[in-house]
């Protein structure tokens, strides 16, 4: 269940979407977390929002997805919002004074400007996680690290860590599951007590864990020697990235939205 | 025939062990190109840390160990690694790639062999071991069976001329031991394969020319798996489970019935006992 929670979030599909290149998808997404701070008007907000649901619509991902990509974050948006409705220097009409807490027109607007803000990074965020398995994530991420090689950055076996830890990350999820449930066969009650009492635990769980990932480790490490592995260098890849037409069109589709947020604001 | 792995008085020590231990003491044998040799050996023996060995993952404290004609040593051990493929009792921890393809793949890329020619390898060696349908899954997905032939597909896909098996059947239920076995054997018969499995396995054992068994780091006995299941009960304290037609002997025994001295396969003791009915 945890699985489901964090990892699990790739859902396969067929889409336009689906099939971008994940390098696109990921400096895309990056680029659209910055230009929603050009947006400062109602017209941009309306634009960028249906950039994103059109977006949405086009992966054919269910929409309850996303609302339960807000629900987890939903208090920590709301603290911000609040803050940001109360403290907010003073503009516009003045509804309510009292010592240095202020609610004008000008603070609810930023507030809600806020809010909107966070709901768009965490749908633009969803749908790429939502889009895009994680191998190819972490194939994009060794791509975009390529030029750290110039500084000896080692990308090819930081790329190979990345997929590997992805891989053993349902093993282990399994593994947790399993060294739970003996535990509970032994009487300890997780997430029960105090919160000392519930660290408290999580010792037994921790202590199995490690030393059962450790010797994973060894056991991979001599699999990997014995199928003559000898560092990144002068190996071949088996995966590739391909970039297509559709990434193209993409990339100047929010170059014409970048263009018409400046026009637009205010 | 000639002999392609040839290892002449092979003495190892962990290096953490004192100077007067040793886990492997004083190993000779030698295979010929395309036998199948089983080694059987109790638990802590010293079979792992001997099929370690032949591939340089440990370097011996003394002897000579010559693959393909290669002697082993610092500077030929890529290419002895290249020579032998290695399948691990531990289903999980051999799986490297995040995907099936991928893991098929990975000793590919490590010798730095073009794309096309890996697509078209891990293709085929995916379709030997009957997973095909499965190339894109993640091995979360794949029971252990599954895993261990897509681990057997690495070593197609690589073409090494001999496998090693680290007990690679013993983590799997009947069912997936069957099948990789099954897939061991067509591999076997597909090209020369040299094939080294270590087992507990009687049935994995039986299917060999011939059996060493390993005592606390000494090769005690060496000989066809006939002459070695022979030994009947003292085939326990060799680390192997004794075969059911033995058990079964072994029981008509004590009920005063007369069988055979010899060993007798599955299929040998069922026209036994047919006979033995029919004579009745
Ligand atoms: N990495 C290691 N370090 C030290 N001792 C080891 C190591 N691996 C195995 N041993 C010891 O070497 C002996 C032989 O082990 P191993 O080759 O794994 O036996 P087998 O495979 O026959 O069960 C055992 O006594 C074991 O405890
Ligand atoms: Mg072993």
């Amino acid at each position: 269940m945890m699985s489901k929670m964090i990892f699990g979030r790739y859902i396969p599909g067929n889409s336009l979407i689906h099939h971008m290149d994940p390098r696109a998808k990921l400096l895309l997404s990056f680029y659209f977390i910055g230009i929603i701070f050009i947006a400062n008007n109602w017209p941009t907000y309306v634009l960028l929002f249906a950039f994103t649901l059109l977006a949405i619509k086009l992966s054919g991902v269910k929409w309850s997805f996303f609302i339960n990509g807000v629900k987890p974050l939903i208090w920590l948006i709301l603290f911000t919002v609040v803050l940001q409705i109360l403290f907010s220097a003073s503009g516009g009409q003045v509804y309510f004074q009292w010592g240095i807490i202020t609610i004008s027109q000008f603070g609810l607007v930023n507030g809600v400007y806020i809010f909107c803000r966070f709901v768009l990074i965490i749908f633009m965020s969803t749908l790429l996680t939502l889009t895009t398995p994680p191998l190819e994530l972490s194939d994009a991420i060794e791509y975009l690290l390529m030029p750290l090689k110039v500084v000896h950055f080692p990308v090819y076996e930081v790329a190979l860590m990345l997929s590997i830890a992805l891989r053993f990350v349902p093993t282990l999820m399994d593994e947790t599951e399993k060294i739970m449930n003996a535990q509970r066969a032994r009487g300890v009650d997780f997430g029960e007590g105090n919160i000392f009492q519930q660290m408290r635990a999580i010792v037994p769980l921790l202590i199995p864990l490690f030393v059962s990932s450790f010797n994973r480790a060894e056991d991979l490490a001599t699999a990997m020697e014995a199928r003559g592995y000898q560092g990144g260098e002068g190996r071949s890849k088996y995966r590739i990235l391909k970039w297509h037409g559709r990434d193209t069109w993409a990339t100047v589709t929010f170059a014409v939205l970048t263009v018409a947020l400046v026009y637009l604001r205010a | 025939m000639s002999q392609i792995i040839d290892v002449e008085h092979l003495n190892y020590r962990y290096p953490q062990q004192a100077a007067d231990q040793l886990t492997l003491t004083d190993i000779s044998f030698t295979v010929a190109a395309g036998e199948w040799v089983a080694i059987v050996g109790h638990n802590g023996s010293g079979k792992s840390t001997l099929a370690k060995n032949l591939n340089g993952l440990l370097a011996p404290v003394s002897g000579k160990i010559t693959i393909d004609g290669q002697v082993l040593s610092e500077q030929t051990v890529w290419d002895i690694r290249r020579k032998i493929g290695m399948v691990f009792q531990n289903p999980d921890n051999q799986f490297v790639g995040a995907t099936v393809e991928d893991d098929v793949a990975f000793s590919l890329e490590n010798q730095g062999i073009p794309r096309d020619e890996m697509l078209s390898r891990v293709a085929e060696a995916l379709a030997q071991v009957d997973m095909q349908d499965f190339a894109t899954r993640e091995p979360a997905r794949l029971s252990g069976g599954q895993k261990q032939r897509v681990a057997l597909a690495g070593m197609i896909a690589a073409r090494p001329q001999i496998l090693i098996l680290d007990e690679a059947t013993s983590m799997l239920d009947p069912e997936g031991r069957a099948e990789v076995l099954q897939t061991i054997q067509q591999m076997k018969a597909d090209s020369d394969l040299t094939v080294l499995s270590i087992t507990h396995d009687i049935d994995e054992a039986a299917n060999a020319n011939r059996v060493l068994v390993v005592n606390d780091g000494h090769l005690v006995e060496e000989g066809t798996p006939a002459e070695i299941f022979q030994h009947g009960p003292a085939l326990i304290k060799m680390g192997l489970d004794m075969p059911y037609p033995e058990r079964l002997k072994a029981a008509l025994a004590r009920l005063g019935v007369q069988v055979p001295a010899t060993y007798l396969t599955e299929k040998g003791m069922a026209d036994w006992l047919w006979q033995l009915r029919s004579n009745k």
